[in-house]
């Protein structure tokens, strides 16, 4: 044949929803891997901002006017924050329960269930994330 | 019916050009052939009208692409309206489709039972064995493309080079240094054995599995999972012998060998003889671990 027509690595007929299970668990599993290397890195990145504290008098840190106490409270203080940090929890705590799916995978155990245990990965993720709401937003509005 | 119109006006364009000649003989046959030409289309054309109408027909969007064809070369979608049949499977319509409506869609088939793995298509979102998918089990309308991840040659055919590349890859076929001691003895396998490579042995080569992986599409080097299913159906038949089974995770263990897995379970999926590949791969994953650590 002559020629033939490339359609390219993702094709443009929308298919990319039609995915099963598995492949869903390793797209989020990717996803939620870079979102907790990007908290990992802005996490040193922001508490690095309060190492003079470390310097700061016994009398500042009791009465919490160090810089690391200041830091960490106005952060507290805004609401997209602790926004954030729900959904930080909900990210790891899917990747953790996906994770052990894995482990469990590389070990050759429940392979039949590969797509219950990924949907029960998610409830469960689901129902923990909403469970710490309270605690999470208790004080911020 | 969309196939029609192009073709139509096709024709009348020929007719108009084979007006010329001036031999009474081919006026003649030019007559014919038009006249047969309009017989064939009013045929056609009633067939689609009647299949149209029907209550019980099957709308099939087929993806068509061909490259010699000017006009033809942008990719496409056709509608055919197919009479449903108790039993119908994607590729009997696919067949009615071309010996009804137009002969020059074309896509690979032969044994028609799932034998012979050479119809695995993209129907609905999802890589199919046409001969063995019911109609009746799909959504309408029933979209059918090429295989994914493999370049278009014509209409639903694929270039398959790549993956029987792959299959060769892995040496699949028996290989053994270990010989029985008697002149006429038999190279026996043991139940157990047979049954641990009962599931790899039904692969049937489609290719399905390959153009589902994630990976596979992304990375051109990674055997596959047809590929590493073949390495492990010969890998785990002990009548190979010890030295082959080194040779031949030498070769599943390469950089683009089963470390490429990443279990998304696609091929399982989508496998039309239901062969647990991503199991097979995590065991030779094992396999391989097992075999350049040694603790025990």
């Amino acid at each position: 044949m002559s020629q033939s027509y490339n359609r390219g690595l993702i094709e443009d007929f929308g298919r990319w929803r039609e995915f099963e299970a598995g492949m869903w668990a390793w797209i989020f599993h990717k996803f939620t891997g870079w979102v907790l290397i990007g908290y990992l890195f802005t996490h040193i990145a922001v508490l690095s901002t309060g190492i003079p504290a470390a310097g700061a008098s016994q009398a500042a840190i009791n009465a919490g006017t160090d810089v690391y106490t200041q830091t960490i409270v106005s952060l507290e203080g805004l609401l997209l924050v602790r926004l954030l940090e729900v959904g930080l929890l909900a990210v790891a705590v899917f990747h953790m329960l996906n994770g052990t799916r894995l482990l469990l995978t590389d070990l050759g155990i429940g392979l039949d269930a590969q797509d219950k245990s990924f949907y029960a990965s998610l409830i469960l993720t689901g129902a923990i994330t909403v469970a710490s709401v309270p605690t999470f937003i208790a004080g911020a509005f | 019916m969309s196939t029609q119109i192009p073709k139509q006006t096709e024709e009348s364009t020929e007719t108009d050009a084979e007006a010329e000649p001036a031999s009474k003989g081919d006026e003649r046959r030019a007559e014919k052939r038009r006249r047969a030409a309009e017989r064939r289309e009013q045929r056609q054309a009633e067939e689609a009208e009647k299949a149209a109408a029907d209550e019980s027909t099957v709308e099939l969007k087929v993806f068509r692409y061909d490259p010699q064809v000017e006009g033809k070369q942008e990719p496409r979608f056709d509608t055919f309206h197919v009479p449903f049949t108790k039993g119908m499977t994607v590729l009997d319509a696919l067949m009615y489709a071309r010996d009804t409506y137009d002969s020059s869609l074309t896509f690979r088939h032969s044994c028609r039972q799932a034998v012979c793995g050479s119809d695995a298509m993209f129907v609905n979102g999802g890589q199919k064995l046409a001969c063995k998918t019911q109609i009746s089990d799909l959504d309408e309308p029933v979209r059918v493309e090429p295989l994914p991840h493999a370049e278009v040659t014509k209409d639903l055919v694929v270039d398959m080079e790549h993956f029987y590349d792959q299959m060769e890859a892995v040496e699949p076929y028996f290989q053994t240094n270990e010989y029985p001691d008697g002149e006429l003895e038999e190279q026996r396998q043991d139940r157990e054995n047979r049954e641990k490579i009962k599931m790899s042995t039904r692969c049937i080569w489609c290719g399905a599995c390959m153009s589902s992986c994630n990976i596979a599409a992304g990375d051109n080097e990674y055997l596959g999972p047809a590929a590493i299913n073949k390495a492990y159906r010969f890998a785990m038949d002990e009548r190979e012998g010890e030295e082959m089974k080194q040779k031949r995770l030498e070769i599943i263990e390469q950089e683009h060998g089963v470390w490429r897995c990443q279990t998304q379970f696609s091929c399982t999926e989508v496998c039309p003889k239901d062969i647990p590949l991503t199991e097979h791969i995590q065991e030779l994953k094992r396999e391989a671990v097992k075999n350049n650590l040694k603790f025990w």
